[in-house]
């Protein structure tokens, strides 16, 4: 079942046009690769999964994006509601400078979220969940601050997991890691996939080709070629995909 | 003397001119500091900090004077902080490119320019006289609080520019609102920097006599106030009173009661810059 | 709902900011009506050239020159104590001083802007009137110099703080030409850095000298309370601010022309603070592109 589909988006910021023609459908619970040379337009097509974009001056978008079976820019639509719904994590883990627990919480708490054992609950879940109780439970009123590059990564995915979405975005999540950390990060993607719909932008081929179900090769606004990714990398239908993936530019 | 040995000697006199200039300020601070020890500190007793003003030197002491600059610290921070940081919060996280907030932006910068005497024509026209607040506390209050604005709003401003885009980002993409972003991270992250700007504000809001002269604090207040519609006096004017009267006496009582506001506001401003250090250290995103 | 509380919230802070505009507005207002009412008794031709001002007198005169004349020669003076001292000190930290020390000497010098001035105004007073007394002659109790001086001392962090922005702004790469040349630091700092930072210097004594123009208590407390036009600093002078001050100690019925003079004067010290400060945002925006 298709939870994501995209046609014909194109976006524009001021007068560059950015992303061209993008159609696209994405299946529940897959992992979901986009990949492409830097400035290619993969991001900023993930940012409009959850108009994250609109905080850019000057941006525009054409086309329709229906998530769940709505359409994400229609005016009816809470855009707070949407990112409950579609979470993302970012490049650089960027927790809060609060505590470990109030990281986690804060999904609930701006929701209104007042019982403290079901917060609790929650928070240890979603610990759990993204693979990071065991390292922090002795120490959740330490600082987030305090914690590893790698730790604060799962920490921010434990933050997402916390209000539950059915979507989740991850922009080159582990580009920011090292290698252990983003193997952690990469086996976590592999068992979030049970529960939720995972969309990772990456510039890390082999990274792509080992944790997704389907990949997109984006190159210069366009969307080139979108396949399972298996046949993706093993025999790719256009010459551009084939000289990207081996290296003939990038 | 060729040229080359007349220019090595320029920029050696130059250097030590330079030195000397620069503790010239603070040396003759110094000694006016010394000064005002010599001259006043020996008055200092609780008689002085606790006794009404008197017509006779010796009797006279700075209670209503202290108790006044306490009730318009109050006063002012009750009014200047919530509309300074509400301000400042607005024009940098929700104005930023309206026509609007570049109007506001250059008149707050004339705004810190205008001298403080002429907010005490304002406070005295429209505090004083047309909502009939009287020589008033809360009249020297709202002046007060009208003058100091524009610094609590720069330095609010400063301090949320400093809070880095990725916090703001991290909490919407978790589905937060605006507000809720700016209540739970933003201010959070940039109280530090918001509460120096604040105490800078309120310390040069105790040392300002001008406005409060010309709305009508008293110069002779024989009792303390009790509430905000008290007439008034404070520190700063007290000490003008009394250095405007020739007996040997009151000049001896405006040196000790200078020591009491120099206290103040050397521990306001030292408290303020304490506080910056630790923020920044803090905050080293 | 939430999304009427977030709009109530964001009126609520645009109302804030909306604030100062209504200051603004009540400034001009106050300044503009009573001023309108004085002009409508005193005629401005008199205002602007006669040589006495005696509101507070029985034979009256309003003439705003002894204000002006005593404005400006505290000014001057301060101005002439400050900007030497100031430059000197911005040309040194920037150009000559270790990086250390230029740290720690920026903010001991703000210590002499946070002095509250009543007390600046009581040394002027007590120590430089009499310090100056015993080699200067003919000095009075009350005079312009003291009060010029303090007030000189007090905005030297003024000048020497934004002089030394202004230098520090400068490329490195300019002075490297001059050094690479053979010039001594002083003929860089004088030939090189101290013409390219012109502008933000410039910029720097505007903004002094509208604050001097604004100052009340160091000259209410040192220099007079009585309008003499001289040019002499060993008189006692009055001050815009300073008359303004006097009448409000004094008791003045509301609605009378004596009333009205101080908001005569409090509009002509606005008229020049205020182009004063534009002059200086304007230069400041004109010349900020240079080197960006």
């Amino acid at each position: 079942m298709n939870i994501i589909t995209t046609k014909n988006v194109n976006a524009y910021y001021g007068d560059n046009h950015v992303l061209k023609d993008i159609t696209l459908e994405i299946e529940q619970n897959s992992v979901t690769a986009f990949i492409g040379p830097s400035g290619c337009g993969k991001s900023t097509f993930l940012r409009t999964l959850n108009r994250m974009n609109d905080y850019i001056d000057g941006f525009r978008k054409e086309g329709d994006i229906i998530i769940d079976g709505s359409d994400i820019y229609d005016k009816s639509i809470r855009v707070e509601e949407l990112r409950q719904k579609v979470g993302m994590v970012f490049q650089k883990p960027n927790p809060f400078p609060k505590t470990i627990f109030e990281n986690v919480a804060y999904g609930l708490k701006i929701q209104g979220e007042k019982d403290k054992s079901k917060i609790a609950h929650v928070v240890e879940e979603s610990l759990k969940n993204s693979a990071l109780w065991d390292e922090v439970k002795e120490n959740l009123n330490k600082s987030a601050l305090s914690l590893s590059g790698g730790q604060q990564q799962r920490l921010c995915i434990a933050r997402t997991l916390a209000v539950q979405p059915s979507i989740i975005l991850m922009d080159e999540p582990a580009s920011a890691l090292d290698p252990i950390s983003t193997a952690k990060i990469e086996e976590l993607i592999a068992q979030l996939k049970e529960d939720y719909t995972i969309v990772i932008v990456t510039h890390n081929m082999q990274q792509a080709s080992r944790i997704s179900d389907k990949t997109a090769f984006f190159y210069m606004g366009d969307m080139i070629e979108y396949d399972k990714t298996k046949d993706i990398f093993t025999h790719p239908k256009n010459e551009r995909t084939e000289n990207y993936i081996t290296g003939r530019f990038g | 003397m060729n040229n080359l040995q007349k220019n090595r000697l320029f920029d050696t006199y130059f250097k030590y001119f330079g030195i000397a200039c620069t503790f010239f300020g603070l040396v003759v601070l110094a000694i006016f500091l010394v000064n005002i020890v010599i001259e006043g500190a020996h008055r200092i007793d609780w008689d002085f900090l606790m006794n009404l003003p008197s017509r006779r030197p010796q009797k006279a002491g700075i209670l209503t004077a202290w108790t006044g600059t306490a009730w318009i610290l109050g006063l002012t921070a009750i009014i200047s902080i919530p509309i300074g940081v509400a301000a400042g919060v607005y024009l940098e996280e929700y104005g930023k490119k309206s026509q609007l907030a570049t109007i506001i932006e250059i008149n707050i910068a004339n705004l810190a320019g205008v001298p403080s005497i002429i907010y005490g024509l304002l406070g005295l026209e429209i505090f004083v006289r047309v909502l009939n607040f009287g020589g008033s506390l809360m009249a020297g209050a709202f002046t007060l609080a009208l003058l100091i604005l524009p610094i609590i709003i720069v330095a609010t401003r400063e301090a949320l520019k400093a809070v880095p885009s990725t916090l703001r980002q991290a909490s919407f993409g978790m589905g937060a609102t605006k507000w809720q972003t700016i209540w739970y991270q933003v201010l959070p992250a940039s109280s530090g920097g918001i509460l120096t700007g604040i105490i800078l504000a309120l310390s040069r809001a105790v040392g300002e006599t001008a406005p409060l002269i010309v709305i009508g604090a008293l110069a002779y207040v024989p009792f303390v106030a009790k509430s905000p519609l008290d007439e008034f006096t404070v520190l700063p004017m007290q000490i003008f009173n009394w250095a405007s009267r020739p007996q040997h006496g009151f000049v001896v009582n405006a040196a000790a009661a200078i020591i009491i506001l120099l206290l103040i506001t050397f521990i306001m401003n030292g408290i303020a810059v304490y506080l910056r250090n630790k923020w920044q250290k803090k905050v080293n995103w | 709902m939430k999304k009427t509380s977030e709009k109530v919230i964001e009126g609520g802070l645009a109302f804030s900011a909306l604030i100062t505009i209504l200051t603004t507005i009540g400034i001009l207002w106050v300044l503009l009506s009573e001023s309108i009412g004085f002009f409508q008794e005193v005629s401005i031709i008199d205002f602007l050239t006669d040589t006495q001002w005696t509101p507070l007198f029985v034979q009256k005169h309003y003439g705003i020159l002894p204000l002006l004349s005593g404005t400006f020669l505290t000014t001057a003076i301060a101005v002439a104590v400050a900007l030497p001292i100031g430059l000197t000190i911005a040309i040194y930290l920037s150009e000559y001083a270790p990086k250390s020390l230029r740290k720690k000497v920026k903010p001991a010098l703000e210590i002499l802007a946070a002095v509250p001035t009543v007390v600046y105004g009581f040394f002027a007073l007590t120590v430089v009137t009499p310090f100056l007394q015993t080699f200067i002659p003919g000095l009075g109790s009350f005079n312009a110099i003291s009060a010029g001086i303090v007030m000189g001392i007090m905005i030297i962090p003024l000048i020497s703080s934004l002089s030394e922005d202004a230098l520090f702004a400068i490329p490195k790469s300019l002075r490297e030409a001059s050094y690479g040349m053979g010039a001594t630091r002083f003929q860089t700092a004088f030939k090189v850095a101290v013409p390219s930072a012109s502008s933000g210097i410039v910029v720097s004594v505007i903004l002094a000298i509208a604050r001097a123009i604004g100052e009340t208590m160091i000259v209410s407390i040192a220099a007079g309370q009585q309008p003499i036009l001289t040019m002499d600093p060993r008189d006692a002078v009055e001050t815009i601010t300073a008359y303004i001050v006097q009448v409000s100690l004094g008791d003045v019925q509301h609605g009378s022309i004596e009333y009205k003079t101080i908001f005569a004067a409090g509009i002509t010290l606005f008229i020049f603070t205020f182009i004063l400060n534009n002059i200086s945002y304007w230069i400041k925006k004109k010349y900020q592109e240079k080197y960006e």
